[in-house]
């Protein structure tokens, strides 16, 4: 993708006697997990929200109108794109570019695949009475689950950006960090949903 | 030297003005059991910040003074890098203070929250934008109906009164200084607060204000709480309950058919006709006008209840106190003033004869 | 030695507005953050004399109460997120990869990406003076109040502004973070990082930790006024409280991002001006990253009269009084630093003195705020007014005044005028007194806050009148440092490398300094490494200045590929362009077709900018 420098210096491959490994990948690493902790607050303060409404349902429907069988299988679906996700970082790591692209497109497919069955189960939900103006509960539900779809939607448009710039030779395996990164990113939208699932549609405490 | 008095004397000055005050409003002028605590749990933190503030200010002082760099002084400082103990010592002394101030703190925290205990009264707070209700849920008239007001409170003195405070609207905040500390009034929730006034307030009007921005009217969110000696509280209490007469003559007469037409869609009565029975006109969406002659402001604290005022609020209630009745939706519960309906001179003046009439 | 254009990888064109709208130079956007700030500390400080003169008398008729309201909510959101954020954030982008050795940030394209959405939001949320009215709620937006009126545009400006300027902050946070952890000179271990790099790791913390948590609060406030949604509606059970904790949980921590930079700012001058090096190095790091871990544990002390409950209130009223503790060991250490030391009273100087002092006034009242049953006569009055303005004012603003009286010949190679900061010193320390120390009493004596006017016959008419004429002494000191700013960049006396003596790597390379920063990466030995290149220490512990066959040659880093310098782009500011125009496309959202189609282009735009951003490369050969 882009080319090295990106106006770090380079002392004899490393910038600091404490670091071992190429300089940007440690940067743009250390840049991806702090987003990543910044994500956790901004899920855990939706969750937060959520438990503190999770029974105020205004005389509307409340847990009893999860499906949860079918949301297992949506679950399962995202987490197969996390497989999917590990498998497409192997091939780049080991440069076959054709093969990452296979799996990304794939992980990005499973990506739709739960969207599309998120989308689905809120049309039933709407139907059946529970929508974002029902209850605090519903407002909560649907924000938390909205949002979280909105990441997923995001991570699908870099694996769509990553098979692009694949096809024009510009992910190399210099460059197989931003498919690690992207990989990064991935698996933590799907730890966010196994957390959601677990406290929304499980628990029901 | 003039450097250093200056600072002095100003900051003299505000210490003393900070001690103690005799002004209506004041929480330095506590005229209860509760804010009478806190005042002193106030003094000592007061005595504690000043003398912290003496002490680092002068080494502050100090140090410029004494190390300044003198003309012709071209020795370099020892580079002296941090010692150990004097930063366990001034961690621990600090550390030490608070706690010192944390006990008394404690104490007092837990003694102004605890439930109201024995003998007292009960008045609910509900705020409104932008105007309070008062209501006493255990004086009730013959009916059965609390006695019901607006902006002003009465409450006996050396007794304690807990006010269930609550908000039909936005997050309000009860507050009067010299008999408490505020708490917040919140829409779904019920907060309290109790007062207990000392026995030599009896007689004195206690002035308050509504401390959390609620909205285009929230600095004129006034009430008046009046202390009574038991004799005067009963007074009012039982003329409180009383329902208010149906005038039969006019002026007031005529101004009552207008109060029945156009006030009843906000404001409520208490009245009795001439055949003797008494009913509740109107809706409890503005105050309760039922004494409303007894009252001494109007606005909710802004003037002084004259005919003179009352026939300007009337005209056009947004001169008097900033007001968006055309954002009112009575049906979704949002009530933002009071309109102008447009009444010519002779029935203002009508109303006002009415009103004033209700005492 | 200066190292060519070609040597350095590109030819920039360094003048012209183009060559300011695709800079990812890190100085560059640090003077882009300072200039916004000093404007917009205009903007805040007219709408402060607005205010102040509305309360110069009881029942003032100067503004409506409806203006006022706004004023007051502008104020607060102009000084907070307009004013102190972007200076904070100009000295950390200008000066932390100089002091630490570096050639800019990790992500020179965020960095200016950072800037322009931070512009861009503060430009919209400024515009909402003439399109629809500006928020009306304060600035910490309480719900309901908050979501009450939805015929008004207004509070929807609020929610999506600060949505985005906590998008903008945190991109700059992560930034710093990636820099101050993997780009720092060979040998620049953590505690031998200057204070101020430090202070700039745990606010970037802070606000990384904090601003998630409020941007959800925003979402909803945005979802309760446009999407039907239910947080805050009570009829509906919903809570208001939770609002409170959700924006608090983030503005305790905030107010620690305010002050931080500040301290390390203060942090760096007193050494240079007391010629010794700061008292108790690593106490003032450890003390800075304890505020930061004990900042996310008191925000309910906002809450005291809110009904959370006594044991809720004990527990944030003992956290809150233990945060006093590394606070109060902070301001030892400056005095112990300032102690037998070799005082030279220079602007910069003056500034922080004048810091320490009155951020010590308002670290006390903070500390009274603690003490609950006292705070509940205090809150919502004028002592809260004055007891953060004592440490916004008297501590924030002085410190990075004296940061850029300070940093002023680095930036320009040019000294300000000692006489004319003199003169800025003096009229802004007694007016800035004269304005905030009366408004103790007044929040004592009963003057809630927020109010547009107050009744004659409190006894506050003094005060207030006071306080007014202090505000305008505050301004007629602004007035002496804008013109001092100016005078000087055009005539002020040439500065060189190091006027101050300094101690910190940036006074090791010219002033201004090249776009590449250092000729020669340094290799750090010491803490303060650049002092030990001049002086020596004799046996009584006193500096020395070495002779030049004493200091030898420098350690330096030797590069053989020579050095690349990131190339300038187009696309940060078309980013954020497009998403600052998504945020105005929400912000009428409800207004009809009109908000749908300025949604549609900032998504085109945004679409743009960042795939755009994605398919370039970093840094363009040399042609």
């Amino acid at each position: 993708m882009a080319t090295a420098t990106d106006g770090i210096f380079e002392v004899d491959g490393q910038t600091d006697f404490e670091a071992d490994g190429d300089p940007i990948h440690r940067t743009r690493k250390t840049a991806m997990w702090v987003f990543l902790g910044s994500e956790v607050f901004f899920f855990g303060a939706m969750i937060a929200t959520f438990l503190l409404y999770r029974h105020t349902t205004n005389g509307g429907p409340g847990a009893e109108i999860f499906n949860i069988p079918f949301t297992s299988a949506t679950s399962f679906v995202l987490l197969m794109s996390s497989l999917t996700m590990v498998l497409a970082d192997n091939a780049f790591q080991k440069s076959d570019q054709r093969q990452g692209r296979i799996w990304l497109v794939g992980t990005a497919l499973l990506g739709l695949a739960f969207l599309a069955g998120q989308i689905f189960e809120f049309t039933e939900f709407v139907h059946e009475g529970l929508t974002i103006s029902t209850s605090p509960f519903g407002s909560s539900f649907y924000m938390l689950t909205g949002f979280h779809g909105i990441h997923v939607a995001g991570g699908v448009l870099m694996i769509a950006m990553l098979v692009a710039f694949s096809l024009r030779s510009r992910l190399s395996p210099d460059h197989g960090m931003n498919v690690e990164l992207v990989a990064l990113y991935w698996h933590f939208v799907d730890i966010v949903w196994i957390v959601i699932f677990t406290i929304v549609y499980l628990l029901q405490i | 030297m003039l450097r250093i008095a200056i600072p002095i004397l100003v900051f003299g000055a505000l210490f003393a003005a900070s001690c103690s005050s005799d002004l209506p409003q004041s929480s330095l002028n506590p005229r209860s059991v509760e804010a009478g605590r806190i005042d002193q749990l106030w003094s000592l933190v007061l005595w504690i910040s000043v003398a912290v503030f003496v002490v680092v200010e002068t080494a502050l002082v100090y140090a410029i003074v004494r190390f300044r760099k003198r003309p012709g002084d071209e020795d370099e400082p020892k580079q002296v890098h941090g010692n150990t103990r004097l930063e366990i010592a001034w961690t621990i002394v600090p550390a030490l203070i608070l706690a010192f101030v944390a006990v008394p703190t404690m104490v007092t925290l837990s003694e102004l929250r605890s439930p109201a205990e024995g003998d007292f009264l009960r008045v609910e707070v509900i705020g409104h934008q932008w105007w309070w209700e008062f209501r006493y849920p255990d004086i009730i008239d013959s009916e059965g109906r609390p006695l019901t007001t607006a902006n002003e409170m009465h409450i006996p003195a050396g007794m304690t009164t807990e006010l269930q405070m609550t908000s039909v609207d936005v997050i309000h905040s009860f507050w009067v200084p010299s008999l408490s500390g505020k708490r917040d009034v919140v829409p779904g929730r019920e907060t309290y607060l109790k007062i207990t006034p000392d026995a030599d307030v009896a007689g004195q009007m206690i002035p308050g204000q509504c401390a959390e921005y609620c909205g285009l009217a929230h600095a004129d969110m006034r009430f008046r709480v009046y202390v009574d000696s038991d004799d005067t509280f009963d007074t009012w209490t039982a003329a409180q309950l009383e329902p208010s007469p149906i005038p039969s003559s006019d002026p007031a007469a005529a101004g009552y058919e207008t109060f029945t037409q156009l006030c009843t869609t906000c404001h409520q009565a208490n009245v009795v006709g001439p055949g003797g029975s008494s009913e509740v006109i109107g809706a409890a969406l503005g105050p309760d006008l039922t004494h409303f002659g007894s009252r001494s402001t109007i606005g909710a604290g802004i003037e002084e209840n004259t005919a003179e005022h009352l026939a300007e609020w009337i005209a056009d209630p947004a001169s008097v106190k900033p007001m968006t009745p055309e954002l009112n939706d009575i049906g979704a519960g949002r009530i933002l003033g009071m309109p102008d309906y447009g009444l010519d001179e002779r029935q203002i003046a009508e109303l006002v004869s009415l009103l004033e009439g209700w005492k | 030695m200066t190292a060519s254009n070609e040597d350095l990888g590109y030819t920039p064109s360094t003048k012209g507005l183009w060559s300011w709208i695709t800079t990812i130079d890190h100085k560059r956007i640090g003077i882009l953050y300072a200039v916004s700030s000093l404007v917009f500390f205009i903007v805040g400080g007219l709408e402060a004399l607005l205010i102040r003169t509305q309360l110069a008398t009881p029942n003032g008729t100067v503004l409506s109460a409806d203006a006022y309201n706004q004023l007051f909510t502008m104020h607060g959101l102009t000084m907070v997120f307009a004013v102190i954020m972007p200076i904070a954030a100009a000295f950390q982008n200008y000066f932390i990869p100089l002091m630490i050795g570096a050639r800019d940030v990790a992500f020179p394209r965020l960095n200016a990406f950072a800037y322009w959405l931070f512009l861009f939001s503060v430009l919209l949320l400024t515009s909402s003076f003439f399109l629809g009215g500006s928020p009306d709620g304060a600035w910490v937006g309480y719900a309901p109040l908050s979501t009450q009126i939805q015929e008004y545009v207004r509070m929807d400006y609020y929610s999506i502004g600060a949505q985005l300027l906590g998008f903008a902050s945190l991109a700059g946070s992560i930034n710093f973070v990636a820099t101050i952890f993997t780009m720092r000179a060979p040998g620049m271990t953590l505690m031998r990082m200057p204070v101020f790099v430090w202070m700039t790791v745990v606010s970037s913390f802070l606000l990384i930790f904090s601003l998630p948590v409020i941007g959800v609060g925003l979402w909803q406030i945005f979802i309760d006024r446009n999407l039907g949604g239910l947080f805050y509606e009570a009829q509906a059970a919903g809570d208001p409280l939770l609002w409170q904790h959700l924006f608090w949980i983030f503005g305790h921590p905030e107010v620690y991002v305010l002050i931080l930079p500040a301290f390390g700012i203060v942090s760096e001058i007193l050494p240079v001006f007391s010629r010794k090096p700061l008292f108790g190095y690593s106490f003032v790091v450890f003390s800075g990253i304890a505020i930061g871990f004990l900042g996310f544990g008191v925000w309910a002390h906002h809450m005291f009269t809110a009904g959370m409950g006594p044991v809720a209130e004990a527990g944030f009223g003992l956290a809150t009084m233990l945060i006093a503790i590394p606070t109060g060991v902070k301001i030892f250490n400056w005095i112990g630093t300032m102690w037998g030391g070799r005082l030279t009273f220079s602007a910069p100087m003056l500034f922080t003195i004048g810091f320490i002092a009155m951020f010590l006034i308002g670290g006390i009242s903070g500390v009274t705020h603690a003490v609950v049953p006292a705070n509940t006569q205090q809150h919502d009055s004028y002592y809260v007014v004055a007891h953060f303005h004592y440490v916004l004012f008297g501590g924030a603003v002085f410190g990075y005044v004296a940061g850029a009286y300070y940093w002023f010949p680095k930036w320009t190679g040019r000294m300000m005028s000692e006489t004319i900061g003199k003169w800025n010193f003096w009229i802004m320390f007694i007016g800035f007194n004269l304005t905030f120390a009366p408004q103790h009493i007044l929040g004592l004596d009963g003057m809630p806050r927020r109010t547009y006017r107050y009744a004659d016959g409190m006894g506050w008419d003094v005060w207030n009148l006071m306080s007014t004429v202090g505000a305008f002494l505050i301004a007629l000191s602004f007035l002496f440092f804008i013109y001092n700013l100016i005078a000087s960049y055009r005539n002020g006396k040439v500065a060189g490398n190091d006027p101050w003596d300094g101690r910190t790597l940036e006074w090791s390379t010219t002033s201004p300094p090249p776009v590449h920063n250092f000729d020669e990466i340094p290799v750090v030995h010491h803490l303060d490494d650049f002092w030990y290149r001049k002086y020596g220490v004799d046996e009584e512990g006193r500096s020395v200045k070495l002779t030049a066959e004493q200091a030898g040659k420098p350690d330096v880093v030797v590069e053989e590929h020579g050095i690349h310098m990131p190339s300038p782009s187009f696309y940060p500011i078309v980013a954020s362009a497009g998403i600052a125009t998504l945020g105005a496309g929400l912000v009428f959202i409800s207004s009809g077709p009109i908000g749908f189609g300025v949604l549609g282009v900032g998504a085109v735009v945004t679409l743009w900018g960042v795939v755009g951003w994605a398919a370039e490369p970093a840094t363009r050969e040399a042609h």
